[in-house]
């Protein structure tokens, strides 16, 4: 070693030391405004999910400011602290910590997937902060006795997976082809259908995997029409969703009706499919369909005003996705502005929260279900002239 | 050991144990403890890729599959045949070892891009097992309920009793692989760095060599694995891909792959940039990373540690003059 | 009669072309400079995507498009080598893979500002419904997939055994140091195997943008089955990319169809690797060329 090598690597040392105890400078604004009532959010914005953590984003931004313009929560501004996971388990988890141990909030909204909200169940847990995910997977709140401090607004999968069944059983069909995308979403809507089909008297004919950056999933497609289902069931998200019908279409499979995961609940997958997405079903959330619903349907109000607001605001459409953080954040205000901001009193408030009416249903929260939702609150749709309208069902 | 390595490891043992303490005091900081628990799994993880590429001088790209072959290991085991987390633990290691040999011995006879395509095709080949094998893997949902550890009866509750674990196993494997870069095995692989075809004629089993470390940088992965496995208690395929075997890479090179210290410096320093210091960017948090990334593998290539032989005003001037020595 | 293996054929000659013209362009850049540039995907991420902005943001009709997003992309190909690679001179492999990692990195973040998260479609190049052979479909748009890739493969050969530009290129693939004494201006060939590569992957990218979608983080995946196939294939060989290219999307269709689907793109690595292992020069490399290289 050089004579050089000795200082030279003690100062590698104090680099790592002053690294290690680095300040950091936007810690401190934190503490400047008491009394101003946190909302921490860990939302995907960027990586593999940012689909879902974008529109998750910008509702929650755009819910704040409304209730800031409006004089705060009983007059206490609100600040959204909010964190990018990147869709990365482990960054999820320190933001989590974070959340809890260093900005002190008294409530988490998020994460946006199954995979990181199971990634952090035991950190709301151990640090004993309300935590409500955006996501599907029903383990994130079971079992019940384990997640005392784990709530969901997302429907389950097996509610969806239950009302298409429905549907199909209604249409007398007894074979289904299933495809499913190789990732959290898909193997979690894949679980369920693979588990609940026998009891819908449906038998599983294909059951089909691709990976969610494939470009093409006519291979899928060509062997499962070879097994000559009565209906095909793909279960992805992100553009894989779109593929799926294209090749439906291009493969001249138009007669076997193609059923989506709730996932394709978004206007923009009709344009993508360019025209070929007519006849597509699928079961979603009132949010996805305001207009075509009833004005005494008891969600319209809220669904309506969310979907101008957004609108108006970043000239886009809603999705339900960021239906979800809406909910979320929504209870997460009421919560504040019920009890103020003592995490132990947001949970008992959460548990015993009944009859809040989101976007995504009517919320029945209790000590045995921490997700509120039910199938009755989704609707079949179908897909008519480029745009959503209700399934018939005879 | 020479003393100088002896003293910065005293040093570094000494900065590391009061830490914690450090942290409480300046109270804006103290969830770093929580970044420091990752940095140290991940120094596990990276001292061994370090000697792999900085010392045999061959690219891996499958460090996250190993890490992954450790973590999944421990989980499969405690969740499906109830092991005890600290026997799952060596079996992870062995495992991953014995993977790890079954691969090198063909692999490493590849050589620059070629075998830089062979690490990275394998890595993508166990991401896509963790995914597809469902019933043992809970694939792409991922595996829950993963049981924490517990030493002598007590569950491991708590970040400090985390941090003191996982640094304390660091600065044991350090010492273990500064022992060996000063044996015979370390001079051999140094030679095999520098001019192959000549370490080879001097009689040195090449070959044996890189295998060797390959399996010794699996096994440390594995142990990191387990670590990461016990302490989130969830596992999903999201943790092993492509992507952060690059990160691993990264983080070695940041720190500076000729030496061991650069790991652990670069290590630290890439985990606390990646998941604290770079969220007040937000949305801009990627260009600046790709940024300092490009900066410094432009201008700092042999990595932060190269930052101390070189006196400032020639650094300035001839800003790559010191990686003609290192070169292929 | 069972028309599925037609469709495979199809589908893995779609993925496989562009899986080859990824590998073309990573070929290109190594032939001249032993680079392998791992921005390469993002280049054809941002050829899909520019070929949107320029159709839709400034209503130019596709031909035209097509030529401004190949373009831009050359020229931040030219960018690239001009104010990032030209720097690195004399990196080791190690830091120019870092280098061109976090270029791409760069690139992806730039286009996730531009173009947001959500995936975009182009029409296809010519209307009309799927061509039907005996039960299988082809989409029109996948035949020009293939046209461009033969159309690329042709000139790239005209072009590197006829024109002196393509045979002073090879020459500084071969010999820097003697390029630059009988006199090709070694720094130019550098800048244009840059500016060929970045607008073949463009091309590729807007050719493919009607079949797949585009989105800012799709360049990764397609380099890595790019850069795969350059390896099978032999770096630096045009005719092994090809063969590799499509090789590498039939396993794959063929897999997704008669094995697992789930395993498809695992099975491609595992021939690929099989074909490292027992071949390591790649199956139309000379071990001979290989010894030659520095890398």
């Amino acid at each position: 070693m050089k004579a050089t090598a000795r200082w030279s690597q003690g100062m590698a040392v104090v680099m790592l030391a002053v690294a290690l105890m680095w300040p950091c400078a936007s810690v401190n604004q934190a503490r400047a405004a008491a009394e101003e009532y946190l909302i921490g959010a860990v939302f995907s914005v960027t990586g593999g999910a940012s689909f879902l953590g974008e529109p998750e984003k910008k509702t929650a931004e755009m819910i704040v400011e409304q209730v800031n313009k409006s004089g705060g929560i009983n007059g206490h501004p609100v600040k959204l602290v909010l964190y990018d996971t990147e869709t990365d388990a482990t960054k999820c988890n320190l933001a989590v910590k974070k959340l809890a141990k260093h900005d002190n909030v008294p409530i988490i909204v998020g994460p946006s997937t199954s995979g990181e909200s199971l990634a952090v169940v035991k950190v709301a847990e151990e640090e004993k902060v309300p935590l409500i995910s955006c996501a599907a997977s029903y383990k994130i709140v079971s079992p019940v006795e384990e997640r005392h401090w784990v709530y969901k607004v997302a429907g389950s999968d097996s509610h969806v997976v239950g009302k298409e069944f429905d549907y199909m059983k209604a249409k007398g069909i007894k074979k289904l082809a299933v495809m499913t995308v190789s990732d959290g979403f898909g193997a979690s809507g894949r679980e369920e259908l693979l588990r609940l089909a026998p009891e819908y008297g449906i038998q599983i004919v294909a059951d089909e995997t691709y990976g969610p950056k494939d470009t093409d999933l006519t291979a899928q497609l060509t062997k499962i029409r070879e097994q000559k289902p009565e209906a095909i069931i793909n279960w992805s998200v992100g553009p894989t969703q779109v593929l799926a019908v294209k090749a439906w279409r291009d493969l001249g499979m138009r007669n076997i009706p193609l059923y989506q995961s709730h996932g394709f609940g978004s206007r923009k997958n009709i344009e993508l499919a360019g025209g070929g997405a007519e006849g597509v079903l699928l079961a979603l959330a009132r949010v996805n369909i305001g207009p075509l619903l009833p004005d005494n349907q008891p969600q319209k109000a809220v669904i309506m005003d969310y979907t101008k607001r957004y609108a108006d605001l970043y000239k886009e459409p809603i999705s339900s996705f960021g239906g979800h953080a809406w909910d979320a954040v929504t209870l997460a205000i009421e919560a504040l502005k019920a009890v103020g901001p003592d995490r132990a009193k947001i949970r008992d408030y959460l548990e015993n929260k009944t009859g809040f009416v989101g976007q995504h249903g009517v919320f029945k929260f209790s000590a045995k279900d921490h997700n509120g939702l039910g199938k009755d609150d989704l609707e079949m749709v179908v897909v008519k002239n480029g745009d959503w309208a209700l399934a018939p069902w005879k | 050991m020479p003393v100088t390595d002896r003293r910065i490891l005293l040093v570094l043992a000494l900065v590391l144990a009061a830490f914690p303490w450090g942290v409480r005091a300046v109270g804006a900081v103290s969830h770093y403890l929580d970044v420091m628990v990752f940095a140290g799994i991940f120094c596990i993880v990276n001292l061994g890729l370090s000697l792999l590429m900085g010392f045999a001088g061959q690219i891996s790209l499958a460090q996250a599959a190993f890490f992954g072959i450790g973590a999944y290991s421990s989980g499969i085991l405690t969740v499906q045949f109830a092991w005890n987390p600290w026997a799952a633990m060596p079996m992870g290691m062995v495992l991953a070892g014995l993977v790890a040999w079954l691969v090198g011995v063909p692999a490493l006879r590849l050589k620059g891009h070629y075998l830089a395509m062979a690490t990275l095709g394998f890595g993508v080949i166990v991401h896509i097992v963790f995914n597809e094998e469902v019933r043992w893997t809970g694939g792409p949902s991922g595996l829950v309920d993963i049981p924490g550890l517990s030493v002598a009866g007590t569950p491991l509750r708590g970040e400090i009793a985390w941090y003191y674990l996982v640094w304390g196993t660091v600065l044991v494997a350090l010492v273990f692989c500064l022992n060996l870069l000063h044996s015979r095995v370390g001079r051999a692989l140094r030679a095999i760095h520098q001019e192959e075809k000549a370490a080879e004629a001097m009689g040195i089993p090449t070959a044996r060599y890189k295998v060797q470390v390959f399996v010794l940088s699996a096994a440390l992965a594995a142990l990191g694995g387990s670590f990461y496995t016990h302490y989130v208690a969830f596992l999903n395929p999201g943790s092993f891909d492509l992507m952060w075997s690059i990160r691993f890479m990264l983080m070695v090179m940041v720190g500076g792959m000729q030496s061991l210290w650069g790991a652990v410096l670069g290590t630290v320093l890439m985990t606390f940039v990646g998941n604290e210091w770079l969220q007040v960017f937000a949305d801009y948090e990627v260009l600046v990373y790709g940024s300092i990334l490009l900066g410094m593998a432009l201008f700092l290539p042999d990595g932060l540690v190269s930052l101390k032989s070189i006196p400032v005003r020639g650094w300035l001037r001839t800003p790559r003059s010191s990686t003609e020595g290192t070169q292929r | 009669m069972d028309s599925a293996w037609l469709q495979y054929v199809f589908a893995g000659l779609t993925t496989g072309s562009i899986y080859a013209l990824v590998a073309i362009g990573y070929n290109i850049i190594y032939n001249v400079t032993e680079i392998i540039n791992f921005a390469q995907g993002e280049f054809v991420m941002l050829g899909g995507l520019l070929a949107v902005f320029f159709m839709e943001g400034c209503r130019l009709p596709l031909p035209l498009a097509f030529a401004a997003a190949v373009l831009a992309v050359g020229a931040i190909g030219l960018a690239m080598e001009r104010f990032v690679i030209r720097q690195a001179r004399n990196a080791s492999v190690l830091s120019l893979i870092i280098i061109t990692i976090a270029f791409s990195i760069l690139l992806k973040g730039s286009a996730m500002f531009g173009w947001g998260k959500d995936p975009y479609r182009l029409e296809p190049f010519t209307a009309g419904g799927p061509l039907l052979f005996g039960g299988a479909a082809l989409q029109p748009q996948a035949l020009w997939v293939l046209g461009l890739t033969a159309v690329v493969v042709v000139l790239l050969s005209l072009f590197f055994r006829r024109s002196i530009y393509g045979k002073a290129m090879l020459a500084c693939a071969d010999n820097p140091n003697a390029a630059r004494m009988v006199g090709v201006p070694v720094r130019t060939m550098v800048l244009l195997s840059f500016l060929l590569s970045a607008a073949i992957g463009a091309a590729a990218g807007v050719a493919i943008t009607p079949i797949s979608l585009m989105e800012y983080d799709r360049g990764a995946l397609l380099g890595l089955k790019g850069f795969g196939a350059a390896v099978l294939g032999g770096l630096g060989q045009f005719s092994g990319a090809l063969v590799a290219g499509l090789l590498l999307g039939l396993a794959e269709a063929f897999c997704a169809g008669y094995l697992s689907s789930g395993y498809k793109d695992a099975i491609a690595l595992v021939l690929l690797l099989l074909a490292l292992f027992f071949k390591p020069e790649g199956l139309f490399g000379s071990s001979e060329a290989a010894k030659l290289k520095r890398f």
